[in-house]
């Protein structure tokens, strides 16, 4: 089992991770002092965990894209749902201690509401706003997954679909009669199971609990490509009239993928939201959907570790980017699909694997 | 607003030497009396139509007004006047209160001063006037009518006229010319008529013939109403229809015939109104005399540059993605990204101002209330021009029969002779040249700015995926179907969750026949 996942080397690295997400960045955050060229800031553990969030949106993405060849321009409105989901906890927790000092979330007190709308109901209870982060994508994706599974809408006709879907929540979570902020979003989150969140402890344990969840998300999907499922969903991917011609029903293995891949998402898009403290529509902007398959293709379709360096690649530019040259940041990203696409179908990845073998 | 038209009546009235002093009580009370007292100063200094008069309204609007002890003072630049006599006062009193101006008092100058308009000469400024008037007149304007009425030449002014002079029959208490108002009611197509029929038309209408009568009046104002709103709910969905029409069209080609995914649709959409931008702009430099057709040149430059930028896209990225769509889907988002920042670095991120020709502004209004724009019902005339030239372009002409043996059989077609290569590129630059004439057309109606493709791209993949790909009539359904279908859900739900339900109705159609309403048929398993 473990050595199916991987080989002694490939452990090895894993663990090294680990390593530097569970003790070094900690001690270098916590325990050295401000002004030590080795500190990390609080800049650099939010901006850590926010990558490593969108990690775990680029391997969701490389399983139903680079595994079940399904190319989703939606994942983004998957992530922002469990993200909303989260944030509505996040917003109870602020209790009174909002603008208006009154135990319910500003914009609700602003818009003259008396009631929480019933999407909120039982929201000031943890568990049950985990179990949104889950249910709410993963029930979602199921319902349009198993329609376009079921009249077996593929390829780009699905993309431009899951993109329609995710622009349509946009301007529905836009309005706000929709309950869930307007335009404004969910921000200013103080606590966290009564826990203040801006604490470098707490910052430091969402970090952690973001990269636990990332390294756990690698190995099932690991754990999925390697078993006979992982095999089945290739041959989808390659010939789906053959592999339904062998008695394979199709229609299940893509649905599993896609649902599991949108409740990553979700997961990640919690975490997310404590981490940078602000969740708003243009989450699910079209835009936001696209960039998460350019991480995706950046890195490399087709294997678990391309999606992660891919994310870091294109989002460690973007940051370095739009500090020092903002108004060339899309120029950039721009040539990175262009180029990414006519000369590196395989990413980073079969760029490394090319070289080992000259 | 009101300090316009008061200077507009105060030059036009202006002879000096009238008579200068001015009722003191009513000045008094206009000054220091209270709301109904200062109405009615306010009606009877605009009724006088003393130049005086008007110079002190038009000082008790602007706030220039002030009283000192008993004494109404008129003080501009510091300088103080005394508002009746009009002689001046120095030096200023020590101790003045300002008279203070609010939004009702605005109202019944702004009323008072349309009365007083229907004498004037200028037939545009009567027209205003009554306009004015017709939704709602004071009884003390009674006189002020007639006498208009008597004076009015012009056959329209003179019919808006008589309703208004209805409108006020309608309070009187004589039956017969109250009747007799109702049925000159029943002709009218104005909202203001059908609110002011719904009381007399109500059971608490003591005479009961006034009551029927207005009852049926009531009718035929709601029914030619109702056919109104109809008639413009229809226009302006065939309005959007046609401009999802121009946007998909090159999609249609450049998707539906070709089968590429071209994300960057919407940028060449934005380069076509750029182009159009700066033809404006050189006319306008060049060429100020002949402004007014600087669309004939916009048009084909448009076409032009949006068809060479397709073509370089072609030859330089789509070429080596063809039988990958989902690559090309992200390349192409790549391109419009750097496209959409290109814009930005040259003309800024603020949009930019695209004037009409004066013969696309203004409007024809074909029933009170209903206004269709010219620019609009060009734009639906230019779409159905497209239209016909791109069926003509591909049924009759050699490029055209290349185009549809290239889509339906690409090996075959090179087996016999047709240069595939070269008939992609072509066929890609007239996409994207449709792309280029839907931004001239659009630049006409809103906003010309780097962000403006974005906003259509989603629409126009909608309309090709709905419509079915391989065929124009799918698409001209589509965006026709769509467009009404929008403008219909909006008018009882909103903009907002109409393009919800819109969508939602999309994915559920897809799900049911996923090849779009007109499918060429094949036998394809996997296509």
């Amino acid at each position: 089992m473990i050595s199916r996942l991987y080989g002694p080397r490939g452990w090895i690295v894993l663990l090294c991770c680990a390593a530097v997400v569970f003790v070094v960045f900690p001690v270098l955050n916590l325990v050295v002092p401000e002004g030590n060229p080795l500190h990390v800031t609080a800049f650099g553990v939010t901006l850590g965990g926010k990558i490593m969030c969108y990690m775990i949106v680029a391997i969701a993405m490389d399983l139903v894209w680079g595994y079940a060849g399904i190319l989703s321009l939606g994942h983004g409105l998957f992530f922002a749902l469990g993200g909303y989901a989260f944030g509505m906890y996040l917003m109870r927790q602020i209790h009174a201690d909002g603008q208006y000092h009154v135990d319910m979330p500003d914009f609700m007190v602003f818009l003259d509401w008396k009631q929480f709308p019933w999407a909120w109901w039982n929201s000031d209870s943890f568990l049950w706003c985990v179990f949104l982060v889950v249910a709410v994508p993963g029930l979602l994706a199921f319902v349009f997954g198993y329609f376009a599974f079921r009249s077996r809408v593929k390829g780009v006709y699905f993309s431009i679909i899951t993109q329609a879907l995710t622009y349509a929540a946009m301007l529905l979570f836009f309005r706000n009669a929709t309950g869930f902020g307007g335009n404004n979003g969910f921000t200013d989150f103080k606590r966290i199971l009564e826990i203040p969140v801006t604490t470098p402890q707490m910052r430091m344990a969402l970090f952690a609990i973001t990269g636990a969840a990332l390294i756990a998300t690698l190995l099932l999907g690991r754990f999925l490509v390697t078993s006979k499922f992982g095999r089945v969903l290739a041959a989808i991917r390659d010939a789906e009239a053959r592999v339904m011609f062998c008695g394979y029903d199709t229609l299940w293995y893509k649905l599993f993928v896609w649902v599991l891949s949108a409740i990553l998402c979700g997961i990640a898009g919690a975490l997310y939201v404590p981490q940078v403290g602000i969740i708003n529509p243009s989450e699910m902007s079209p835009a936001n959907s696209i960039e998460i398959a350019i991480w995706t293709a950046v890195g490399g379709r087709g294997s678990l570790v391309g999606p992660i360096i891919g994310t870091g690649i294109v989002n460690g530019a973007k940051s370095i980017f739009t500090v020092a040259f903002p108004e060339y940041w899309l120029y950039v990203l721009g040539l990175i699909f262009i180029l990414v696409t006519l000369f590196l179908p395989e990413g980073v990845v079969g760029l490394a694997r090319r070289w080992r073998k000259a | 607003m009101v300090r316009f038209i008061l200077i507009a009546l105060a030059l036009w009235l202006g002879a000096p030497g009238a008579a200068w002093a001015l009722d003191a009580t009513t000045i008094t009370k206009l000054a220091t009396g209270d709301g109904d007292e200062k109405a009615a100063a306010v009606t009877s200094l605009a009724a006088s139509g003393d130049p005086r008069a008007l110079d002190v309204l038009k000082a008790f609007a602007d706030g220039e007004m002030q009283v000192a002890g008993n004494q109404v003072l008129i003080v501009r630049d510091g300088k103080a006047v005394d508002a009746v006599t009009g002689a001046s006062v120095t030096p200023l009193p020590e101790s003045r209160d300002d008279v203070v101006v609010n939004n009702r008092m605005r109202g019944e100058i702004e009323r008072a001063m349309a009365g007083l308009k229907l004498l004037s000469p200028d037939r545009a400024t009567r027209q205003a006037a009554v306009k004015e008037l017709e939704s709602g007149a004071e009884d003390s304007m009674g006189p002020l009518v007639k006498k208009a009425l008597a004076a009015e030449t012009d056959p329209g002014i003179k019919e808006s006229l008589l309703l208004v002079t209805a409108q006020l029959d309608l309070k009187s208490s004589d039956k017969a010319a109250r009747i007799a108002a109702v049925k000159l009611l029943a002709s009218s197509s104005s909202p203001a008529v059908k609110t002011m029929l719904i009381p007399v038309a109500d059971p608490s209408e003591p005479d009961e013939d006034v009551r029927n009568e207005a009852r049926g009046a009531l009718r035929m104002v709601e029914s030619r109403l109702a056919r109104a709103e109809l008639v413009g709910l229809a226009f302006s969905g065939v309005s959007l229809g046609s401009i999802l029409l121009l946007a998909a069209l090159g999609l249609a080609i450049t998707y539906g015939l070709m089968g590429v995914i071209n994300m960057a649709h919407g940028e060449l959409i934005m380069i076509g109104a750029y182009t159009t931008y700066l033809v404006q702009n050189l006319f306008r430099s060049q060429w100020p005399g002949v402004f007014d057709w600087y669309l004939a040149l916009a048009v084909p430059a448009s076409f032009c540059i949006s068809a060479l930028v397709g073509m370089a896209l072609e030859r330089s990225v789509i070429r080596w993605l063809y039988g990958r769509p989902l690559e090309t889907l992200l390349a192409t988002w790549g391109i419009s990204l750097v496209l959409i920042q290109g814009v930005r670095t040259l003309f800024g991120a603020q949009n930019v101002q695209v004037e009409n020709p004066a013969f696309m502004s203004g409007g024809l209004e074909i029933l009170a209330g209903i206004v269709l724009p010219y620019s609009r019902i060009v734009i639906i005339g230019f779409a159905a021009v497209v239209l016909v030239a791109m069926g003509l372009l591909l049924a009759k002409t050699r490029l055209g029969l290349f185009v549809r043996g290239v889509t339906q059989n690409r090996a075959m077609a090179a087996c016999v002779g047709v240069p595939t290569a070269r008939v992609d590129t072509w066929a890609f630059g007239l996409g994207s040249g449709l792309a280029g004439l839907a931004g001239c057309a659009l630049s006409q109606i809103g906003n010309v700015g780097p962000d403006l493709g974005q906003s259509y791209i989603v629409d126009s993949f909608m309309v090709v995926v709905l419509g079915g790909v391989g065929q124009l009539a799918g698409t001209v359904y589509a965006a026709l179907g769509l467009g009404f279908a929008n403008k219909l859900l909006e008018s009882w739900s909103g903009a907002v969750l109409a393009k919800i339900a819109i969508l939602v109705f999309i994915i559920v159609f897809i799900q049911k026949r996923p090849q779009g309403m007109f499918a060429l048929k094949g036998r394809a398993v996997e296509s």
